[in-house]
């Protein structure tokens, strides 16, 4: 059917197209890519003396990003704060991201297998705890892990440990309150695909003497995919930027990019920088993105083929 | 059209929110750092509608009023920006120093670097950079830098240090024998060796600890006086030392805009703060000294004999004025700090 | 179901889910508890006390900064639902168009940046039109918000459209309908549970925005977490237990009222 458009049509489904997309372009255009714009231009330019820019074109910025002059020595070499930092941002977002989403896909799963008319019910428990705001949670999650925290009480109380452990300001607390943050932006889109799955698909595969481990991967995870890959997604990506998180639980002592940016922009009063470390993340980003059109391109070729 | 509606929905809030545009005034400020009974009493006296807008730190208060657009007639930055404020013509030549209730300003604080004679600004709060140390699990002297610099086995892994580059930066030199804004190389090398050293025994580098001291999640660590105090308030066994070979002293200052529109209102609130009873429900509320004579009268008791507000006569020497550093020093202090956070 | 064998049943994920309920909700019980505290601390219990309510009743500026947030949430929300919606729709199931990759990377733009970076290009983009146009009133707050919160929106949706079956849309324009009826019963219908997430998403995504906030509000406007976040370097009361508790119980009887209105139509 898709093959014999005429010019006259595919006239019209151009048209309808731009006008669908209008909304969302003028809103972004002038919220979102036209201040990006500004960010690419300032990461050119040279820092002022007291935060801003001065408007002479100077490649700085970007040459510190990757390099650095020894103050001391006067030795010219990798920026290994820069990278460890950068390092630490992937290797927490992706173990995140993996953790959200052994938490997050049986939970969709749960809620997707559930009577139709409770469903909405489930989903709303997911949200409530997004109703408050993320400072307090992450304060209330400071304090249930802290060294005399419930966490630790309850565990010296029964018995499986004699000394209180050290959670809280360690990578794992940092992972945790990540987790508890972008859970839910693992769980609907998991769940909005999951919902519409045709378990008699799931049937027929146990009709032919399919394990359940052989069900859920080779039946429900395909038709699922989508979900998974833009969980997955929105998950990564903000956990790479975070910022009240790593400052709040990570005790701050170990900083990730969002707080190097942040350095930047607020006390290092280096601007220039600031963006052109936003605009390395950016690059990052546009990786894992990548990743997801092409994933998600050919589950739409499967779809359509 | 869909714009346009918004546009004259988000109007029309703005309007509800200027219904009484006879006597306003926005002030930017720390958050709860704003005495609400003061400002309740100043709307009375003058007929003036008060809007409070808070900010977390310096930088950011810059950067917006920088922006321009922003609608704010007061802000209070610390000493160290109120240079910077002034040389980007940001905020309004004022002369608090010809008003009615200058005659009440503590003379310490009249000349001082950041605006001499007080052309600009007026005292909002000031304080001091410290350490904290719980004294129930470290018995020694506490007034020295060495508490979180070179740290007792006792406090190891329980310490905490502000996450505040340029008072870290500055207590560090001290101790090495620096000066405030120091190039010297020998001396950074020694400073950068000393907290990366440091650093392995600490626990964290965190804001909003006054319940961790005082709870024993935390043993000692560099902290402002006034958060001490609400500590000690909480827990006896908490202190506040000073330390011998320097510590940073800060004040906030409110000012007007140069961009203010409503100036007049202005000018009538900081000669408000200058009188003794005010600046005392300002430091009642905030917990930090004002800098105008005649408020111990009106201070809580709690507050006018706490040892972490009113500093020992011996340590006062010991005490530096925090100014602003040029900026090739605050470019290597921003390396070194990173170094240390990797 | 007569079978004995339930198809459905996952081992282990059902626990699995039950711990993630644990888990999300630890942390909120432990906030309600403490907002009750009677004395000044978020951590130390002192006995039990209503004064923080009452703290919370009194104080104008939480108030206000609490009321605003939701506003600028529901308009938010709301505008970038709409628009990701449309977006959706002209992206996917669509024979690829030239073009098309350059959309969508639009679309999920602000997904990529760190909030700190699109926080400072807006204070200094916006900032040029207050000062041009004397304009300060919410609408800067509402846009921004409604442009982080598109993808948020966006992505839901299109994980839901392209799981989407063709055959209901075809068979309805086999019977004549117009684009907009089947639009209106067929794709909406089915769309709808994709909306709501992403409208949930996008609600609470500006609920709890910070740091874009921060830059772009003029004077007079905090939201409820730029006032705590500039209560974050000096003390944090209970008091926000209390208003996060009031919020959590409108909340939760409005999920209540939910249940029951679905009930009662089906």
């Amino acid at each position: 059917m898709a093959d014999d458009l005429s010019p006259a049509r595919a006239a019209r489904e151009r048209r309808s197209r731009l006008l669908l997309l209008t909304p969302a372009m003028i809103i972004l255009l002038l919220a979102a890519s036209g201040p990006l714009l500004i960010v690419l231009i300032y990461s050119f330019l040279t820092p002022g003396d007291y935060g801003g820019v001065v408007w002479k074109f100077s490649w700085d910025a970007w040459f510190s990003v990757v390099a650095e002059r020894d103050f001391f020595t006067d030795e010219l070499s990798f920026a290994d704060a820069h990278l460890s930092i950068f390092w630490r941002s992937v290797k927490l977002s992706l173990m995140t991201t993996v953790a959200a989403l052994i938490f997050g896909f049986p939970t969709a799963y749960f809620i997707a297998t559930r009577p139709k008319r409770s469903r909405d019910f489930w989903m709303l428990l997911i949200m409530i705890p997004f109703w408050t705001n993320l400072l307090i949670r992450t304060f209330a999650i400071m304090e249930l892990i802290r060294a005399e925290g419930t966490v630790n009480m309850l565990l010296l109380w029964t018995g499986i440990i004699d000394e209180p452990i050290q959670m809280l300001f360690t990578e794992f607390s940092i992972m945790l309150g990540m987790v508890y943050v972008y859970l839910p932006l693992m769980i609907l889109p998991i769940y909005a695909s999951m919902e519409r799955l045709d378990f008699s698909l799931v049937e027929a595969a146990y009709d032919l003497y399919a394990t359940r481990w052989r069900v859920l991967r080779r039946v429900i995870f395909p038709l699922v995919r989508p979900g998974v890959i833009a969980g997955s997604i929105l998950v990564f990506i903000p956990c790479l930027g975070a910022y009240v998180t790593p400052r709040v639980l990570g005790g701050g002592k170990n900083l990730m990019l969002g707080n190097l940016i942040e350095l930047q922009f607020g006390q290092g009063r280096n601007w220039p920088l600031g963006a052109a470390l936003s605009l390395s993340l950016l690059a990052i980003v546009m990786v894992a993105l990548i990743f997801y059109v092409r994933a998600v391109g050919r589950d739409g070729e499967k779809a359509h083929g | 059209m869909k714009r346009t509606i918004l546009m004259s929905t988000a109007a029309a809030f703005l309007a509800a929110g200027a219904a009484h545009a006879e006597g306003v005034l926005n002030i930017y400020n720390w958050g709860n750092y704003t005495s609400p009974e003061m400002i309740e009493k100043f709307e009375k006296q003058y007929d003036v509608d008060v809007t409070i807008t808070d900010y977390d730190s310096n930088d950011t208060a810059l950067a917006k009023i920088k922006a321009g657009g922003h609608g704010f007639d007061i802000v209070v930055p610390s000493g160290t920006y109120v240079p910077i404020f002034i040389s980007e013509g940001l905020l309004m030549e004022s002369k608090p120093n010809e008003m009615e209730n200058f005659v009440n300003m503590d003379p310490t604080w009249v000349d001082v670097e950041f605006d001499p004679g007080r052309n600009y600004t007026v005292p909002w709060q000031w304080g001091t950079v410290g350490v904290t140390v719980n004294t129930s699990v470290y018995g020694g002297d506490i007034n020295t830098a060495a508490i979180f610099l070179d740290p007792p086995d006792e406090l190891k892994g329980k310490i905490n240090v502000v996450p505040e580059m340029m008072d870290i930066m500055s207590t560090t030199i001290y101790y090495v024998g620096g000066e405030q804004c120091t190039m010297d190389k020998e001396v950074l090398k020694k400073v950068r060796d000393t907290l990366v050293e440091a650093k392995k025994s600490w626990l964290s580098m965190d804001y909003g600890n006054i319940e961790k001291y005082a709870k024993g999640d935390l043993a000692a660590g560099v902290n402002w006086n006034g958060a001490s105090l609400r500590s000690r308030l909480l827990n006896e066994a908490v202190a506040f030392g000073y330390p011998m070979t320097g510590y940073p002293v800060w004040m906030d200052n409110a000012a007007i805009l140069a961009d203010a529109q409503n100036p007049e209102n202005a000018k009538l609130f900081l000669n408000f703060i200058m009188d003794p009873e005010n600046a005392a429900m300002l430091s009642n509320f905030a917990r930090y000294a004002n800098g105008i004579k005649g408020s111990e009268a009106y201070l809580d008791p709690v507050m006018a004999q706490a040892p972490e507000v009113v500093v020992p006569d011996e340590l006062k020497a010991a005490g530096v004025i925090s100014k602003t550093c040029p900026p090739e020093a605050q470019k290597i202090y921003t390396a070194i700090w990173t170094e240390l956070q990797k | 179901m007569a079978r004995t064998f339930d198809i459905r049943k996952q081992t282990g994920f059902t626990a699995l889910a039950i711990t993630c309920f644990a888990v999300l909700y630890m942390p909120i019980v432990l906030l309600v508890v403490y907002s009750f505290n009677a004395g000044s601390s978020i951590a130390i219990w002192e006995g039990f006390s209503f004064r923080w309510y009452a703290t919370a009743w009194d104080n104008d500026q939480v108030q206000a900064a609490t009321i605003r947030s939701l506003v600028i949430a529901c308009c938010a929300s709301g505008i970038a639902t709409f628009a990701a919606v449309l977006a959706a729709l002209a992206t996917t199931r669509t024979k690829p168009w030239k073009g098309q990759t350059l959309a969508f990377a639009m679309v999920n733009q602000p997904l990529m940046v760190p909030e700190i970076v699109t926080a400072v290009a807006l204070l200094i983009f916006f900032a040029m039109i207050k000062v041009s146009t004397g304009y300060t009133g919410l609408g800067y707050l509402i846009l921004a918000h409604s442009a982080f919160c598109i993808p948020f929106a966006y992505l839901p949706v299109r994980a839901r459209l392209q799981g989407m079956d063709l055959t209901l849309e075809q068979a309805a324009s086999d019977l004549y309908a117009t684009p907009f009826q089947i639009f209106r019963r067929i794709t909406l219908p089915q769309l709808f549970p994709g909306i709501l997430a992403g409208a949930m998403l996008a609600f609470v995504i500006s609920l709890d925005d910070v740091v874009i906030t921060e830059f772009v509000k003029s004077a007079g406007q905090d939201t409820l977490p730029t006032y705590m976040l500039g209560q974050l370097r000096r003390v944090v009361t209970p008091e926000i237990n209390a208003i996060s508790t009031v919020l959590l119980a409108i909340s939760v009887v409005m999920v209540i009222a939910f249940f029951f209105l679905s009930r009662v139509r089906k």
